[in-house]
């Protein structure tokens, strides 16, 4: 049909032009661009031989930015104006940082997300990655002979950790804009590391992609079959790191030397030193730490690779937790893992790789450098959807990480997209008015696993307006969720009867802390039980609200006429003895109550039916009434 | 190039029935997918882009809902012109109804006892009791043309559905 023959990617173009794209991975501590160069991808090098650029920018005296190696050698002593570890805060608010007292930067509060006050003025976290992403958008120009006349980039594929949520999906596809690059498409890290293994080694099979980063985990389960690549389940941590291992080494360092409080230099240096001794432990059973603070003070103490294992314990179990709800979730068990592909520096860790060949039962793969082989597949999959198609097509399905939903009347959410359903997805849902005449209904659009909105997070809310005014009930509102690609929400809404539309792109203007993330999968299992008592307590409120509005109109209408003074007394009693229980959490009591005033007006309902009927059949002889 | 006005089945190229090859349905699915997944359009102008999210989240539904027996038998009912009822008719013989209230309290028992290996085991005795059911809309569905027994046992798999879910959220509860 007319719209494959128009669309055949590549097909416009030349034959034997192959158009640059590269493929981008914006880490937390490192971030690196990769191509396909004669069919190889490959990681592309700054003049240096380097292939990581530290994630790390470094705004100036003079006016000039510095990102890279060079801004890494200020951070202790521009601690200020060098910014490390940006994508922590990307598409997050002031609130959702938890750890502000350990890091030496001005944070500004502002609704939506937090910026940074720095010599060069106020920063938002996707301006600080835009800036990362111009150096490494530079150095493909470089090596791809862009400035020589080769064409331009077409456009980028940047990766982004699976269990990013829409605002973090967003502020980076923002960042890539203002970096002046083209999208092609926001890849989940892992499903990209599983391109660049399974290609390299043909596989085929059920395979996890265990993803520990500087600032994420991940974890996704995939099918290999056929050059298709199919996310069955991802689950994971946005909050979680090698950043965090790091901080638990400083932490002990300060416990055992006990050091005068320190300034956000010595913060800084100090955490530079905890890194590198956790990743000296990676080859070596102790190290060293050993540094001069600004004040003369020494620290010096010896940190062996067993105390190291201890004091992080907690961390690699956090890991293990998402873990095996993707397995349950994507319904296998640990006999249909073909391999386990680690990924992110932080799996060089012993202690991880030992509690991951644990937990499977077999060592994990590690053949891949855990650097790079993120960037490399989504060189890859940049170099497809570019249109330089190769004989084995490749397929991507991927899911959504958090489950969709809309807030409902007393603050429940009904859920619309379950996680883990294959991108894109829509899915559309009918509401309906809950007064008489109301013309506009309120839509608020939530990320998470729980029943109650205040416990998810809060992507948008919007407005539908110019309802006709109908009989409670009557309108129908129908919303439909779009999720894209690149696992980025659109919601539009229409009203059935009237065809009124309003439809909107959702841009989240806040965002969940990390841990808020984690703790809100892990208590959606936990507090199920917490949610299902809520959940009844609010559905007996609702039906108790609902009772007395509709007595309470009815009253002000008939309650004069067909009520003597003393049937009123009774009816009010009930009430009074009602809108009290609805405001505790006894949903048994509100049930009750409710029934009772019923039962109390059941007299008062029967008059008021009975003169609505004499109304509508005065007048009328028998043989015109519709029967 | 698909045509998206037919049914489910049609767009995957297999019969409309309740008894269908899985793996054929796989194939037809990924095959589908490669053609008009929005991987494919990324670099086409954007009203192809929409069109290809559009055939794409179409391709998913239609494959999300033919996957599962429970939702694929609703579906063909649908096709039929039969509302299956589950939210208005919740009449159940009086058997299924024990079976359940003894499936509800074992999940009970298990959750307070921390009995993972109980409750895996229970999943498997509703998985088999899922399979018969399955195997008797083959026969409504497919041979005899019994669609209300057949929406009966769509009601029934849905229970069998909600039962399994709170299953797996009572064990996810354990494992954590």
């Amino acid at each position: 049909m007319a719209l494959l023959q128009i669309a055949e990617p590549g097909m416009s173009a030349a034959p034997h032009q192959h158009k640059l794209a590269v493929g981008i991975d914006l880490g937390t501590t490192n971030s690196l661009v990769a191509t396909v160069k004669s069919g190889m991808s490959t990681v592309l090098h700054d003049e240096q031989g380097h292939a990581l650029l530290p994630s790390v920018v470094h705004y100036k005296p003079d006016g000039t930015v510095e990102v890279g190696y060079q801004a890494q050698a200020q951070q202790s002593h521009d601690p200020k104006n060098t910014i490390v570890s940006a994508k922590r805060f990307m598409g997050r608010g002031l609130h959702d940082i938890t750890d502000t007292s350990l890091l030496p930067y001005k944070f500004i509060d502002v609704p939506g997300m937090v910026q940074v006050e720095t010599r060069a003025g106020i920063k938002s976290p996707v301006e600080i990655s835009a800036e990362i992403l111009k150096v490494l958008k530079a150095r493909a120009e470089k090596a791809l002979g862009v400035d020589g006349g080769r064409g331009e980039l077409t456009g980028a594929v940047i990766t982004v950790p699976a269990y990013f949520d829409d605002a973090q999906r967003q502020a980076t596809k923002d960042a890539a804009r203002l970096a002046g690059l083209t999208v092609l498409r926001l890849l989940n890290e892992p499903t990209a590391a599983a391109v660049a293994y399974g290609l390299d080694n043909g596989s085929e099979g059920v395979y996890v992609i265990y993803d520990l980063g500087g600032g994420t985990f991940d974890i996704s389960i995939l099918r290999l079959s056929k050059g298709v690549f199919e996310v069955l389940a991802t689950n994971g941590d946005s909050a979680l790191g090698g950043d965090d291992f790091d901080q638990r080494i400083f932490c002990w360092v300060l416990e055992q030397a006990k050091p005068a409080p320190l300034n956000a230099g010595d913060t800084r240096l100090l955490l530079t030193k905890a890194r590198e001794a956790k990743e000296w432990l990676t080859d070596h059973t102790e190290a060293q730490i050993t540094s001069v603070l600004s004040n003369g003070e020494v620290v010096n103490v010896t940190l062996s690779g067993t105390k190291f294992a201890e004091l992080t314990q907690h961390l690699v179990a956090k890991t293990i937790t998402p873990t095996r709800k993707a397995l349950r979730d994507a319904a296998l068990t640990l006999e249909d893992i073909k391999g386990v592909v680690m990924v992110g520096g932080a799996t060089r860790m012993p202690q991880i790789r030992l509690a991951v060949a644990e937990f499977f039962k077999q060592e994990p793969l590690t053949n891949l450098d855990p650097d790079k082989v993120v960037a490399l597949g989504a060189a890859i999959q940049a170099n497809v959807l570019a249109g330089n198609r190769s004989d084995d097509d490749l397929l991507l399905l991927d899911v959504i990480p958090l489950s969709l939903g809309l807030e409902t009347m007393g603050g429940l959410v009904e859920k619309i997209i379950p996680r883990n359903s294959t991108l894109p997805v829509a899915r559309a849902q009918d509401f309906t008015t809950f007064k008489d005449g109301q013309t506009a209904i309120s839509i608020h659009v939530v990320q998470g696993e729980r029943e109650l909105v205040s416990d998810c997070r809060s992507l948008a809310r919007f407005e539908l307006r110019g309802i006709p005014p109908m009989a409670a009930g009557a309108a129908r509102i129908r919303v439909t969720f779009q999720v894209d690609a690149d696992g980025l929400l659109s919601v539009s809404a229409r009203e059935q009867t009237s065809g009124v539309e309003t439809n909107i792109v959702v841009k989240p203007s806040y965002g969940l802390s990390e841990d808020e993330i984690f703790n809100m999968l892990q208590s959606s299992f936990s507090s199920a039980e917490m949610d299902k008592h809520a959940r009844a307590l609010r559905e007996a409120q609702v039906d108790a609200e609902r009772l007395l509005e509709a007595i309470d109109a009815a009253l002000e209408k008939d309650g004069e006429a067909m009520l003597s003074a003393d049937e009123r007394a009774v009816i009010e009693a009930e009430m009074d003895s009602l809108r009290t229980l609805a405001q505790g959490t006894d949903n048994h009591a509100i049930h009750q109550a409710t029934e009772a005033l019923n039962h109390a007006t059941e007299t008062f309902a029967a008059r008021r039916m009975d003169a609505s009927i004499s109304k509508s059949f005065a007048g009328k002889s028998l043989n015109t009434l519709d029967i | 190039m698909q045509d998206f006005s037919r049914n489910h089945f049609e767009l995957f190229n297999l019969p409309t029935q309740f008894g269908i090859n899985l793996n054929s349905l796989d194939q037809h699915y990924k095959q589908l997918q490669s053609e008009v997944h929005p991987d494919r359009f990324a670099a086409a102008p954007i009203d192809q882009r929409l069109r290809s999210m559009q055939l794409a989240t179409q391709a998913n539904e239609a494959y999300r809902i033919l996957k599962n027996p429970t939702a694929r038998a609703r579906y063909l009912l649908h096709i039929k012109g039969v509302d299956t009822q589950e939210e208005s008719n919740t009449a159940m013989p009086a058997e299924f109804l024990m079976l359940q209230m003894e499936w509800r309290e074992a999940i009970e028992e298990a959750s307070a006892e921390h009995d993972i290996a109980a409750l895996d085991k229970l999943l498997q005795e509703i998985h088999l009791e899922a399979r018969s059911l399955q195997q008797e809309l083959h026969g409504y569905l497919d041979e005899n043309h019994q669609l209300a027994q057949a929406a009966e046992a769509v009601r029934k798999l849905s229970f069998i559905d909600k039962v399994r879910g709170d299953i797996e959220l009572a064990i996810g509860k354990l494992e954590d």
